[in-house]
């Protein structure tokens, strides 16, 4: 067992596990550049973990050195020179080679709002702006029951009824539709912000948000004022998520 | 040989401050004249005004931001060779202000030529911040007098006010230091001004008095976060020249030699360090109080991606400074006890790495969004949001200044009988705050946001608490501690230095890369919702565009430096040097500020 004392293939046994993990052990499959980049940072670990003390980098360097001078090393070193080479290539081929799909996509989810938005001819200033059916607690119950309705004849194809993004719609969209059980969309959103995506849908968005790609509609003539804002207390009542409050200041 | 260098230095300086002052009387009658018949804007030859301002600002700022850092620690390490008599540290402050000294005149040129691009190139927003800062600009140009004569007298006065009058040279630094530091202030209530604009009517005029310009919302945060930034990023420069002389070094009393300045620039550097993200969280803040839009542009727009960039940079800054340290403790006699606790420390960091580095939104291919179901990825999601990321950065810290106690404690066993009980409640501190650090990160999961954004604050309380518990027992605990043997200064493998060379170019990077958001994010408007920027111009960067700026200006500011450093060095080599003295071993348990 002694080469398994060995620092090379500690090193080595070491990248080749984490890239198992990080392949094999996340369900569903990270994204490529997800596992390239934890890659990446195990390799520099594992580079500072050996090299951080004298003796352990000799031990590291030590097998790669014979290799590259030792005379009975001659063959590996043959094959290494054939190899490494036809590696790159490959990788250079792989990565230069068109395939039918489009490209991985950089899309800000959540762009910034415009300061204020023109709602049927309305000038509204979202900066600030709270939802009004929230003033008047009493009837907050009433309101979300008609949210739901709205949702369930609008909505739910898209997001789906269980607010998951997962509608019978859905997968045929690319940006899907959001799904608002994550903590990462409206959890952190404030009311307002809701209002204008979902007035002015998809072709509202700025460019940085793809809005060519976004199957969201923009409901402004569909939907009254009060509508939306029914339907946005219902998303928030169903997921049991609050909006994001603005700061006092 | 040597007095002709000082004097043509001193002269170029002189010079080169009569040209700002003088630029700052030009800059007054722009306001007077008629605005309608002066363009707004002047195209730059070839670069276009955008890049030659952006360029020009950077340059400028690393080199003041340099200048204002390092007479900080120059002064107080100087102050502590002089409380105990040891003319090691007063040879390595001296090191250090030669540097800044060096560097001076840099610094000035490039703010004069700053401000001619804006009264050449901008002329009507540079009328429209006179209009309203035409004050400060007196005050601005009387401290950078007053800055400039107490560095001369402070660098060329060390050895005349030395000995019985070193208490005049000791003040003379502090005072170098008060007015570099009101100096920054003022120059960040201009462009913090311009983020986020207070005090001024409608029309742009000034309300009342121009202190309710000067303290607007962003001024306070931004002048901490930057005072914190120069420190590190002086402490990072020193070191790296330090890196260099050691590298270059002939004999092993000289490799000691700036293999101790190398290590105190670098200690410098990270304890500063462990403190700025807390500053950023504040500046963030404020931000987002301040504007929603701004803050959401910041965080969630095009420059969310800005952020993973940063969490790399920083990561990096992270796993070097602990390796540095590590590597150094093979000079202790005595660390072997502690290297056992490398492995761990290495884990957390990589993790908290990893967690820090993980976008928000994924780079999927469609293939990929369809296996995981969304552009959603449920495990990886988690770590995608602010809870995660802080815990994981709080933890980095935690284990940063860890990796920092037990360097410290390497070469030395406490005699004091309390030693069990005072380990014990330190290793208690660290464990407490860790749980406290990782319950409110998952905790933050069942909140909405707004109490989230609160926890980041205990978050911090019970790292910062840690610290300082963990010091105050550290201190006294090994006051007078055996030693283990003397800290072999200069045998630290060379690849070390290289790593503090890597710290210095990634530091100047990531302040370039800052710099970059903290202007983006006003996006077409040079004062923020007040004046539009109608140029050529007024589109924001991409981010790849902007990469390569910065990556362009840290090459020039660092070809620069090192020219600089050169020419200092060649003064040394004319005269004689200032006393060499003997190699440092400032270890064995006297428990100075090292
Ligand atoms: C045709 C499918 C479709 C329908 C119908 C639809 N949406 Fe969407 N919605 C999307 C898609 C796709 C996205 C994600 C892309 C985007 O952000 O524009 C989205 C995003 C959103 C967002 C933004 C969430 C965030 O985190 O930024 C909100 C809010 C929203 N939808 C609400 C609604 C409401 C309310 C309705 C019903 C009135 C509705 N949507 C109907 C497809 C749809």
């Amino acid at each position: 067992m002694r080469f398994l004392r060995s620092r090379f293939l500690q090193a080595v046994i070491v990248l080749v596990v984490a890239f198992c993990v990080f392949r094999f052990g996340i369900r569903p499959p990270a994204p490529w550049s997800v596992i390239k980049l934890y890659m990446a940072v195990v390799a520099l670990a594992v580079l500072v973990h050996i090299s951080s003390d004298s003796d352990s980098w000799r031990d590291f360097l030590r097998p790669i050195r014979d290799t590259l001078t030792r005379p009975e090393r001659r063959f590996v070193r043959a094959v290494l020179v054939v190899l490494i080479p036809v590696l790159l290539g490959y990788y250079a081929y792989s990565v230069a080679a068109a395939r039918p799909e489009a490209p991985p996509q950089l899309r800000a989810i959540h762009p910034a709002p415009p300061p204020s938005l023109s709602f049927r001819g309305k000038e509204m200033n979202l900066q600030g702006l709270e939802n009004p059916l929230r003033k008047d607690q009493a009837s907050l119950a009433r309101h979300a029951a008609a949210g739901g309705a709205i949702y369930i004849q609008n909505c739910f194809y898209c997001h789906g009824d269980n607010l998951d993004g997962k509608g019978h719609f859905a997968p045929a969209f690319n940006p899907p539709p959001a799904n608002f059980e994550d903590p990462g969309t409206i959890a952190q959103l404030p009311e307002a912000y809701l209002f204008w995506r979902i007035a002015k849908g998809g072709p509202g968005l700025p460019r940085e948000s793809t809005p060519w790609d976004s199957a969201m509609p923009a409901w402004e003539d569909r939907l009254t004022e009060e509508q939306i804002w029914q339907v946005i207390v219902y998303v928030y009542e169903a997921t049991g998520q609050r909006p994001r409050r603005w700061q006092e200041h | 040989m040597k007095r002709h260098w000082r004097f043509a230095r001193a002269w170029a300086g002189i010079m080169l401050l009569t040209a700002v002052a003088l630029a700052v009387l030009l800059g007054a009658p722009v306001e007077a004249q008629d605005a309608a018949k002066e363009p707004a804007y002047r195209a730059f030859p070839l670069l276009g005004s955008r890049l030659a301002v952006w360029v020009i600002a950077q340059l400028h700022l690393d080199f003041a931001a340099f200048i204002l850092g390092v007479p900080m620690f120059a002064v107080i390490i100087e102050i502590i060779g002089w409380k105990n008599r040891d003319a090691r540290y007063d040879w390595l402050a001296h090191e250090f202000i030669k540097l800044v000294f060096a560097a001076f005149s840099a610094t000035a040129l490039f703010g004069a030529l700053l401000l001619f691009v804006f009264i050449g190139f901008y002329p009507k927003f540079f009328a429209f911040m006179t209009n309203i800062f035409h004050t400060t600009y007196w005050i601005y140009a009387l401290l950078f007098f007053g800055e400039t004569f107490t560095i001369y007298l402070y660098y060329y006065g060390w050895d005349w006010l030395s000995g019985s009058r070193k208490w005049i040279h000791v003040t003379l630094g502090v005072l170098a230091n008060i007015f570099g530091t009101a100096i920054l202030f003022i120059a960040d209530a201009w462009l913090t001004f311009m983020t986020s604009p207070a005090g001024i009517a409608e029309t742009g005029a000034l309300k009342g008095s121009v202190w309710a310009a000067v303290d607007n919302a962003t001024w306070m945060p931004i002048n901490v976060h930057r005072l914190i930034a120069n420190i590190v990023f002086g402490g990072t420069i020193a070191a790296a020249y330090a890196a260099f002389r050691f590298l270059g070094a002939k004999t092993d009393e000289e490799r000691a030699r700036y293999d101790w300045m190398g290590y105190v620039g670098n200690f410098v550097a990270i304890s500063a360090f462990i403190v700025l993200p807390f500053a950023g969280y504040w500046l963030g803040r404020e931000i987002y109080a301040f504007d929603q839009t701004m803050g959401i542009t910041m965080m969630g727009g095009f420059m969310s991606w800005l952020w993973i960039i940063q969490a790399t940079l920083i990561g990096v800054l992270f796993i070097g400074s602990n390796y540095y340290l590590w590597l150094g403790m093979e000079r202790i006699p005595g660390s072997e006890r502690y290297r056992k606790y490398v492995p761990y420390m290495l884990i957390i960091l990589a993790v908290g790495f990893m967690v820090w580095a993980t976008p928000r939104s994924l780079i999927v291919t469609l293939e990929e969004a369809r296996a995981m179901g969304g552009t959603h990825h449920p495990i990886l999601g988690i770590f995608g949001v602010m809870s995660a990321k802080n815990t994981a950065v709080n933890l980095m810290i935690l284990t940063t200044f860890l990796s920092y106690v037990l360097y410290r404690r390497a070469n030395r066993l406490s005699i004091k009988p309390w030693v069990m009980a005072g380990m014990a409640v330190q290793w208690g501190a660290f464990f407490v705050a860790a749980a406290i650090v990782l319950f409110y990160g998952v905790y933050g999961y069942f909140v909405e946001s707004i109490v989230r954004i609160g926890f980041s604050v205990y978050q911090v309380l019970a790292v910062l608490g840690a610290i300082a518990l963990v010091m105050t027992i550290d201190i006294p605990m090994f006051r007078g501690a055996r030693s283990t043997g003397e800290i072999r200064w200069g045998t630290i493998a060379p690849r070390s230095q290289y790593v503090l060379i890597l710290l210095a170019v990634t530091f100047t990077w990531l302040m370039g890369l800052m710099g970059f958001a903290r202007s983006g994010i006003r996006q077409h408007w040079h004062v923020y919702g007040v004046l539009r920027d109608t140029s050529v111009d007024a589109v924001t960067p991409a981010l790849g565009y902007a990469a390569n700026v910065i990556t362009l200006v840290t090459a020039v500011f660092l070809a620069l430096v090192m020219f600089i450093f050169w020419l200092g060095g060649l003064a040394e080599k004319g005269g004689t040097a200032h006393a060499p003295v003997p190699a440092p071993h400032i270890a064995g348990g006297s428990g100075e500020a090292h």
